[in-house]
């Protein structure tokens, strides 16, 4: 069935950074099915536009979702705008989950660009809410400057917990940044995980994700247990508008969740 | 066995013309092809007077004629700048209206107008196969388009045997047709001889036989049995066109660092007038329309096309800004990655892209060159 939005409302916001913003939805009467770390939903401003945005939180309370949008555009700028009360209107699930039962009984490893960590932030909820499942869990990841750092504090309370090692990088420092600079994939290098016992999962610039891809195969993380979000121009989220098109995927029905066995040959065309 | 009459009968042109009024009785919507502005379109046709008779058509690559024939023959032109898309999928569509109160409560609602029952008088093997195709993308998958599932499940089909191919068609090569076995209500075949002018018409579905049932026909004799097979059996002879005779998948895989992309990329103009042509291109837009009290919104479908740059934009710009890659999407979609997505090739051969595209790019002749670039 051609589904229409189903009105949900803001019940919390927080300014992440300049240009980005988490959105606490509650449906207003109907829920959608549930979601799962990696899914995402069509977000619609009224009257301006419908845009795919992954869950960056699931919580069990009144079937609410978060959503961390960056504004970019007409229409994320209107979702970032949303007042608390203000409704939206969401369709979804759509995608490929993460599957993080894939990575059971070995190490976790999220590697995350921007806004990628986003989609990564269910996961890691999840990993630490199953810790004995899994061994260490590693967390990379990069921003542009220290204050495009999101859930800055999570991330700090992370740091904290047992069995998660968080690192952070940034490309250009501020005044006070007393961490490291550079590509995440530096970070690589330092975190200390079992390459062949490793499910990694990634999401950022499509850049970010190549680079990454490609040293945890030299560090021997096998191909498919390389987890990647990837990203294109969607329209419907159903597989009927074409848009979403890599090769022979259908990214809002064949990912955006991949495994880098099947997407590492499409990644290295140009401008497929 | 079908559990309906499937014997072959014969109608002449009053025969048809009852046909369209019977259709027409039963409530139904008739489209079929008429002539218009220089050109075979599709259309209601209020009676089978209305259909071309006595018009050809004269294909090549980048041009269309119509011309006068010598007999009074309604179905012997090929593929015209319509397809039946234009009804099933159609090129502009509302899919939802949402208001928004004064409290800031929103009310969104699907847009379900009440769909015509239409009868498509005409379809051709190739198109038949097209209708198939859409069939997997809009409604076959997880999620159907409501509008289309609707629509298609609704219309009857009467298929119509090739009996004289166009300079650009290439159905044999792509085994959608010249004649047709399955997937129609009716099917017929015009034959024109010294014994006149007459339809061989059969049932493809309990409703087809209810209405061939309704009609004053003739059990078919031998003779037009006869003519009718080897008519349709010697059309497969005179294809204008043919497709490489090789795993059309695979050379698509193996291609996509071939130089002739350069070379294609040269002429095409990235009109995107292959793709609203083609029976089976199905990609769509979206767009917001809002009234002018701010309060009343509309989501819009409409054709989209992989030639134009906003297609594939994402935060930076587009992923395919040469044509080169535009033209390699279309074609490599086409003929090969449609395979993995929805079970079968995306072309059936009709010719419609090299007739009206401007330049004349003719897909058959890209295939074979990169074919032959395989090979060197
Ligand atoms: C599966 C998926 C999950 C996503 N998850 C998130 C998320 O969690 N948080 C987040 O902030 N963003 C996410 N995005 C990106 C987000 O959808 C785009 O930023 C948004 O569509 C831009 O639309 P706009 O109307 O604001 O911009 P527009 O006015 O349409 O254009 C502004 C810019 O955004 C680009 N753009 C248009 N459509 C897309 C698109 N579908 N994807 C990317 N860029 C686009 C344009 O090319 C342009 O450069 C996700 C995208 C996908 C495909
Ligand atoms: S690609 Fe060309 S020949 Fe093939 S179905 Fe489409 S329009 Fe017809
Ligand atoms: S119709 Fe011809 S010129 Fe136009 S986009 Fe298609 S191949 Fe290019």
């Amino acid at each position: 069935m051609t589904e229409v939005p189903v009105p949900y409302q803001v019940v919390r916001r927080s300014q992440e950074t300049t240009d980005t913003t988490t959105l606490v939805v509650e449906p207003v009467a109907r829920a959608l099915p549930p979601f799962r770390p990696g899914q995402f939903a069509m977000i619609y401003a009224f009257g301006v536009g419908e845009i795919p945005v992954s869950v960056s939180g699931i919580l069990d309370h009144r079937h609410r979702l978060a959503h961390t949008v960056r504004a970019v555009g007409a229409v994320s700028a209107a979702v970032c705008a949303a007042a608390e009360g203000q409704e939206l209107g969401l369709r979804g699930p759509f995608g490929t989950g993460w599957e993080l039962e894939r990575a059971a009984g070995g190490d976790v490893l999220v590697v995350a660009g921007g806004i990628g960590l986003a989609p990564l932030r269910p996961l890691i909820r999840a990993a630490l809410a199953g810790a004995g499942r899994y061994r260490r869990l590693n967390l990379l990841a990069g921003a542009r400057t220290p204050d495009d750092l999101l859930y800055a504090d999570e991330l700090r309370c992370l740091a904290d917990a047992a069995p998660a090692h968080v690192a952070v990088t940034v490309d250009r420092p501020g005044h006070g940044w007393l961490g490291s600079v550079g590509m995440v994939t530096q970070l690589l290098n330092r975190a200390d995980f079992a390459p062949g016992e490793t499910t990694a999962f990634v999401c950022g610039p499509e850049a970010m994700i190549r680079a990454t891809a490609r040293d945890l195969r030299h560090r021997g993380v096998p191909a498919d247990r390389i987890r990647v979000s990837l990203e294109r121009n969607m329209r419907c989220a159903t597989g009927h508008c074409g848009h979403c098109q890599l090769g022979p995927l259908l990214l809002c029905r064949d990912g955006p969740v991949a495994g880098y066995d099947r997407v590492a040959p499409l990644l290295a065309v140009r401008e497929l | 066995m079908a559990d309906y009459d499937t014997t072959p009968a014969v109608l002449d042109r009053a025969g048809l013309a009852a046909l369209v009024r019977v259709l027409a009785g039963r409530g139904r919507t008739v489209v079929g092809p008429t002539v218009r502005d220089g050109a075979i379109v599709l259309a209601e046709l209020d009676s089978a007077d209305q259909l071309p008779w006595g018009w050809g058509t004269e294909l090549e690559a980048g041009r269309y004629r119509l011309r006068r024939r010598d007999d009074e023959a309604g179905f012997a032109h090929s593929a015209g700048p319509q397809s039946w898309k234009t009804f099933l999928h159609p090129a502009r569509e509302r899919q939802w209206s949402a208001d928004r109160d004064p409290d800031g409560q929103l009310t969104i609602v699907p847009d379900r107008p009440e769909q015509p029952a239409y009868a498509f008088l005409g379809v051709r093997p190739c198109d038949l196969r097209a209708i198939a195709i859409q069939d997997r993308v809009l409604a076959g998958g997880h999620f159907a388009d409501d509008g289309y599932r609707t629509r298609r499940s609704g219309a009857f089909l009467i298929a119509l045997e090739c009996t004289e191919p166009g300079g650009t068609c290439f159905c044999v090569s792509m085994g959608s047709g010249p004649g047709v076995e399955a997937g129609y209500d009716l099917a017929l075949t015009e034959v024109l001889d010294d014994d006149g002018h007459r339809f061989l018409i059969r049932a493809g579905s309990p409703e087809g036989a209810e209405v061939l049932a309704e009609l004053s026909t003739d059990r078919a004799d031998e003779a037009t049995v006869t003519t009718a097979r080897t008519t349709v059996a010697a059309a497969a002879e005179h294809m204008g066109r043919a497709m490489p005779p090789m795993d059309l998948r695979a050379l698509m895989g193996d291609s996509l660092d071939a130089e002739r992309w350069d070379d294609v990329a040269a002429r095409c103009l990235s009109c995107g007038n292959c793709t609203l042509v083609c029976p089976t291109c199905f990609c769509t837009t979206t767009e917001e329309i809002t009234d002018l009290t701010g309060d009343h919104a509309e989501r819009w479908q409409s054709w989209d096309t992989c030639f134009d740059l906003d297609f594939s934009l994402l935060h930076g710009g587009p992923v395919r800004s040469s044509t080169r890659s535009r033209y390699r999407q279309w074609l490599t979609h086409k003929l090969g990655t449609w395979h993995e997505q929805f079970g079968s090739s995306g072309c059936v051969g009709c010719g419609r892209c090299l007739v009206w595209c401007p330049v004349g790019i003719d897909i058959t002749e890209e295939v074979a060159a990169l074919a032959e670039e395989a090979t060197s």
